[in-house]
């Protein structure tokens, strides 16, 4: 490990500087707006903390922030063990693998708005795919009912990101050195054992990049939801981000917008706290 | 042991998720009435109609190449930036090192929604709004971080007796990165680039908020001309196959490296 403060001062620069630029002036402004009151959009009024209790106070943002919690949860709850298993039971090498691996990235290259239009033609009335396996099945698949709504969404997300789990852990698989494995067999492990003691203490550092990176971004779903399902039945589907948008751009509330906006900020950091042990620098790991 | 069996569940899985993009690909070639009328898997009458259009009407295909150009954009920045601070982080101890990678990691965990109204604001107000730098450095913010944490983990599977050896053959910082660095952790290059590619061009909500016309990317165009809530469902899914297109040859560009650039670098 290198100290030349001076030589890493340079080094470090340009990328301080574009976050500086692209990140932190403008979360900055964020801040300053959700103190501030606003008039005609040019003179501002100090207000302290009274968005931030006009938005802990209603009752739309309580509820969005609960259905973004939820939504959060069942997203992991879903595609961490799902995506876990097809990473386990994937081939270690071979052209079957190879091929699998790329078909299984292109979702994650679906633009949002496309991987949105996608789910909703699959679920349109009469014609849709989706529609029409779910009749196979015996079930109608009303988008007028929240939990077949909140389905759906589940889906398009297990769709659209179970992939990235799958090549996490498939990684971190792909990592395990085949002694451990000999080992194992010569000790006469039963599977459940391999996976318990070998497979899954060597995964946790790429699940808990996984279980950080699908829980921010679906803690964060927009386009994608909104275009399926406009927030509704009713708004059952209204998350976070939505009221968020509909508050700051739409009702052009600036103080109550950022205040939300700095709320979810907070809960990011809390986030971020709790798994950066996970996911720091590589040296801490080694 | 499990490595001899078929890989039933990968296979089951990878073809569920190829479902929905088939059949959207034939719903590119049907005909409106079919698409609307009643499920089927091949277009009765295929059509060229919505691809057609997509390639001749400017406003459609400009809307891809205003994409391209935002997303190149915002992989150069992003690389080029973070490939020093990575090696920073990899190499140096420096006062303030963790609390520096952990803000650039939160910043990475943000949602582009809470920097929407700044972003309109501060491009509206240095002439920037409608235009490519305006997206490509408003997704700075997110790929910066990503691309120092992927290089970081790239940079520190590379032998540190390298450095010293290029320090002892007298290369400069910047030689050093040149000739050696860069040709050694070329994969990792490879992999930050695809995954700043990734991550800029399925953004929507920033994209569409800083443009207009000049710069409007594919999915402002499809939310706009032709209405997703409701309309002309051929055309946007020839759009959408279209949009798939860019993705797919990254991909297949990077296959090699696509499953430790998964892992951040971190597993070698």
């Amino acid at each position: 490990m290198r100290r030349n403060s001076g030589e890493s001062f340079v080094l470090l620069a340009s990328a301080c500087l574009v976050m500086l630029a692209c990140g932190v002036i403008p979360l900055g402004f964020v801040f300053f707006y959700s103190v501030h009151d606003t008039f005609a959009g040019n003179d501002f009024l100090f207000v302290g903390g009274q968005w931030f209790w006009q938005v802990f106070n209603a009752p739309e943002f309580q509820w969005a922030l609960l259905r973004s919690l939820l939504f959060s949860v069942l997203v992991l709850l879903v595609q961490i063990p799902l995506g876990l298993w097809v990473a386990l039971r994937l081939p270690k090498s071979g052209i079957l693998a190879s091929v699998l691996v790329v078909a299984m990235a292109v979702p994650l290259l679906t633009p949002a708005l496309v991987v949105g239009y996608l789910w909703k033609v699959l679920a349109l009335p009469e014609a849709g795919l989706l529609t029409n396996a779910a009749a196979i099945i015996g079930l109608g698949l009303d988008m007028n009912s929240k939990l077949v709504t909140w389905t759906v969404l589940l889906l398009m997300d297990a769709w659209h990101w179970t992939s990235l789990v799958v090549l996490l852990a498939y990684a971190g698989l792909k990592a395990i050195p085949d002694d451990y494995y000999r080992a194992a067999r010569i000790d006469g492990a039963k599977p459940w054992a391999v996976f318990r003691y070998i497979q899954l203490p060597k995964l946790k550092l790429v699940l808990g990049i996984a279980v950080l990176l699908r829980f921010m971004d679906s803690f964060m779903i927009y386009t994608e939801a909104y275009v399926v399902t406009r927030g509704g039945p009713g708004v059952s589907t209204t998350f976070l981000s939505h009221e968020l948008v509909q508050t700051a751009t739409i009702q052009f509330d600036l103080g109550e917008g950022s205040a939300m906006a700095v709320i979810y900020f907070a809960v990011v950091v809390c986030v971020s706290v709790l798994f950066y042990r996970q996911v720091s620098l590589g040296e801490v790991q080694s | 042991m499990s490595e001899k069996r078929f890989p039933l569940v990968p296979v089951i899985y990878t073809a569920l998720l190829m479902l929905p993009v088939y059949w959207l690909v034939t719903m590119a070639f049907k005909t409106n009435g079919e698409i609307a009328g009643r499920l089927t898997l091949f277009p009765e009458a295929p059509t060229l109609r919505h691809l057609k259009l997509i390639f001749t009407e400017k406003a459609w295909w400009m809307g891809y190449v205003h994409a391209l150009i935002y997303v190149c954009m915002n992989v150069v920045i992003s690389v080029g930036v973070a490939l020093p601070a990575a090696y920073a982080f990899s190499r140096y101890a420096f006062p303030g090192k963790r609390p520096l990678f952990f803000g650039f990691l939160v910043f990475r965990m943000m949602a582009p929604v809470i920097l929407l109204v700044p972003f309109v604001q501060i491009f509206s107000d240095l002439d920037l709004y409608d235009t490519h730098i305006a997206v490509a450095l408003a997704h700075c913010f997110f790929n910066v971080p990503i691309a120092v944490w992927i290089l970081e983990g790239f940079i520190s599977s590379v032998p540190r007796e390298i450095d010293e050896s290029a320090r002892i053959d007298g290369h400069s910082l910047w030689s050093f990165f040149r000739r050696i660095l860069i040709p050694q952790i070329g994969p990792g290059i490879a992999v930050t680039a695809f995954f700043c590619f990734m991550f800029s061009w399925v953004e929507f909500l920033l994209a569409n908020a800083l443009t207009a016309v000049a710069a409007k990317p594919i999915s402002g165009i499809m939310t706009r001309a032709g209405g997703v809530l409701a309309g002309d469902f051929g055309l946007l899914a020839a759009a959408s196959v279209v949009g798939f297109i860019p993705g797919v040859i990254c991909i297949v560009l990077v296959r090699k490296h696509l499953v430790r650039g998964f892992s951040m670098g971190r597993v070698a």
